[in-house]
């Protein structure tokens, strides 16, 4: 068939509908709705899913991090005693049979975190900081944007030295240049060599080696062994007018293995060995990995619902297509006599009504595609969610309605062309 | 004379099956016609004229007998080729004129080449043509809607004419009209058939059959008579020769 026929059948086809706009209009509801919901729900769950993913990508997927965890039952022993030292966490003995005995690892990089508060001149910032060795950066999503990070150097020695994080520098030095600077915590005076920042995100994030889950992103890094030096192992805290203590040797240990293959072969093992280690369930341990394959399967199973839902509308606004076409073909029985006395054969009474039915199935998808991807924006807008519009999603939607047109216009199509010519011309 | 025959049908046989019984609605009937011919087809109602018009118009096929339509033998013909010979070969004039709707009047006079796969915009003087030929240029874009019956009847007309038919074939073509505009359009076929387009209407009236160079009677699906008042246009001489069949 020519491609100018086949335009001539379209703007045909648009004319017999535009004679019931009202109808044709209707008829289009649930093919639009079908369409639109499609889009804007699957790009809303993959704007969602972006998110989570990004950060437990943040984390490393070819990382496992160990947490220390206060137990339950200890704190509420440590609350009736008030001179108890809540002793728990994970243990240094646990970073080293790690690196010594689980195969596949690459990096096991220990980490103190001590709540403290940082000053220069008059200026104070309560801030986090956090003993840890010169691989940190490699193991997490830490860049340093100026100077050096820790150094193997400044761990043998116990330098006194500190890396800040960009927001902090940011406040506690607006008017020079940080590096080389002195600030002082608990009473011992640090000399910063350098700034990091959080890459991939233009937003500060909560920080992995934030063990209560609060976003804080005033870090000051220093060697492990400053950390254990300066501020020892029992920290005390002062709370509502009592004091608590704990004695954590390390807040987190984050294993790097040389690939995501190695973080499955590990995790038994590293449980294992943490349980020998530990009598009771003061670590926990957080596979990346893990939390990426669950965040996937849970996005599967969203779409699987959404696609179940979206089947079921589309099928809904076919068959609502396919009844208006019938009654349709009926009622333009007489044009379908006069076309076939005309010269028509069934196949091309058959093009005609399909492609009437497309135009009808395809200008609602049209139309569902434009709303589908509206709506998303809006919602952005509206409600501060990150949402994304897949291509995939547009082409698969709107493909799905064009093949609704065909499939539901099939038979009143076919109705049309077997009609008796005669019985046709005859029907009033 | 075989040569200019357009038409020619052999003992041709159209039985409905009522239930238990059967209706002959044509009963064995032979006829030819030859090009330039203006041919009424009268006789009383459920005489087998409707049926007559639908085979020779290859809307419909002969239980049997032949039908030889230009040449072609169209009784064993199938539904794609019965159809594709309809839009080449023949033009149409219904009572009640069937033009379609949506479509303005010069789309209306194109629907039977587009089925040939032609353009609009191509043969646009051609249609612009005919509907001048009926009178019509002026509302070339128009719907039915906004024409009168007699108008509609001879956009039906241009339509008919567009293909440049073989034969041209009109059902009570003035059947909804009133007398005044029957007569336009009756004169509008003497100057086809004065042109030399062959007819065959079938009509109740006898302002039609007074027009018609030969008159077909049928009765109980056979022609009763068949009257030659002239020869065919082109033929050559005028002559009142009848013929009882
Ligand atoms: N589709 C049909 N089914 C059954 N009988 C029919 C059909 N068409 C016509 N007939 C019968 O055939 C006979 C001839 O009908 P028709 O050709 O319409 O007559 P006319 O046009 O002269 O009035 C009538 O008896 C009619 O009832
Ligand atoms: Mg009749």
């Amino acid at each position: 068939m020519r491609l100018r026929t086949l335009i001539r059948i379209v703007q045909l086809g648009i004319k017999s509908l535009l004679l019931h706009k009202m109808r044709s209009g209707l008829t289009m509801l649930g093919i639009i709705f079908g369409v639109c919901s499609v889009i804007a729900m699957l790009a809303i769950g993959e704007g969602a899913s972006y998110e989570a993913q990004e950060a437990i990508k943040k984390l490393g997927s070819s990382n496992i991090i160990l947490r220390s965890v206060s137990p339950p039952a200890e704190k509420s022993a440590g609350a009736a005693t008030q001179d108890y030292v809540n002793d728990y966490g994970l243990l240094y003995l646990d970073a080293n049979s790690i690196r010594e005995t689980i195969p596949g690892v690459q990096w096991v990089v220990p980490m103190r975190i001590i709540r403290q508060e940082v000053r220069f001149n008059t200026m104070v910032f309560p801030v986090q900081v956090i003993g840890t060795h010169p691989l940190y950066p490699v193991v997490s999503s830490l860049r340093t944007s100026a100077g050096r990070f820790l150094t193997y150097m400044d761990e043998r020695n116990r330098n006194n030295v500190c890396v800040l994080t960009t927001s902090l520098a940011e406040n506690l030095f607006p008017y020079q240049d940080p590096l080389e600077e002195t600030v002082v915590m608990d009473g011992e005076s640090f000399r910063v060599v350098g700034l990091v920042q959080e890459t991939g995100l233009e937003k500060q994030r909560p920080q992995s080696g934030d063990s209560e889950g609060k976003t804080i992103d005033a870090n000051v890094y220093v060697p492990l062994a400053t950390a254990k030096a300066r501020f020892g192992e029992t920290i005390v805290s002062r709370s509502a007018g009592s004091y608590q203590a704990e004695k954590v040797e390390l807040h987190q240990i984050t294993v790097q293995f040389e690939s995501p293959e190695a973080v499955e072969i590990a995790v038994p093992q590293i449980k294992t060995l943490l349980a020998k280690n530990h009598t009771k369930p003061d670590y926990e341990v957080i596979v990346p990995l893990e939390l990426l394959q669950q965040a996937e399967q849970t996005k599967r199973i969203f779409n699987i619902v959404l696609g179940s839902i979206a089947a079921i509308s589309l099928v809904v606004g076919g068959i609502g297509i396919m009844n208006i076409m019938l009654a349709t073909v009926t009622e333009r029985t007489r044009e379908i006599g006069i076309r076939r006395a005309l010269g028509a054969k069934k196949q091309d009474i058959i093009t005609q009504f399909l492609v009437e039915t497309v135009v009808l199935s395809v200008g609602g998808g049209l139309i569902g595609v434009f709303a589908g991807v509206v709506i998303p924006i809006i919602v952005s807008a509206l409600a501060d969610m990150k949402t994304i519009v897949t291509p995939i999603s547009v082409i698969i939607a709107f493909g799905i309605s064009g093949a609704v047109g065909v499939v539901f216009g099939i038979y009143p199509a076919s109705k049309a062309a077997d009609l008796d010519p005669i019985e046709a011309l005859r029907h009033e | 004379m075989a040569t200019t025959d357009i038409i020619r049908i052999e003992n041709l046989v159209k039985t409905y099956r009522m239930g238990d019984v059967d209706v002959h609605a044509l009963n064995g009937v032979d006829l030819t016609i030859e090009k330039g011919s203006y041919v009424a087809i009268m006789g009383a109602s459920g005489s087998g004229k409707s049926t007559m018009l639908n085979i020779l118009g290859c809307l419909d096929r002969p239980t049997s007998g032949k039908y030889y339509l230009g040449g072609e033998d169209v009784s064993t013909m199938d539904d794609d080729a019965l159809s594709a010979f309809r839009g080449r070969q023949l033009g149409f004039v219904f009572q009640s004129y069937n033009l379609i709707q949506q479509l303005t009047v010069i789309e209306n006079i194109f629907v039977p080449l587009f089925y040939q796969g032609q353009d609009l915009s191509e043969r646009n003087e051609h249609c612009g043509k005919l509907a001048k030929l009926v009178g019509l240029e002026d509302r070339l874009d128009h719907r039915p809607k906004q024409l009168s019956g007699g108008q509609q009847q001879r956009v039906a007309i241009a339509r008919s004419l567009v293909n440049d038919p073989l034969l041209i074939l009109a059902d009570e073509p003035t059947g909804n009209l009133d007398s005044k505009t029957g007569i336009e359009i009756l004169d509008l076929f003497d100057r086809l058939n004065a042109e030399g387009k062959t007819l065959v209407l079938v009509t109740h009236g006898d302002e039609v059959a007074e027009r018609a160079q030969r008159v077909v009677r049928m009765r109980d699906g056979k022609i009763e008579s068949d009257v030659r008042k002239r020869a065919p246009v082109r033929a050559g001489q005028e002559s009142d020769i009848q013929t009882t069949a």
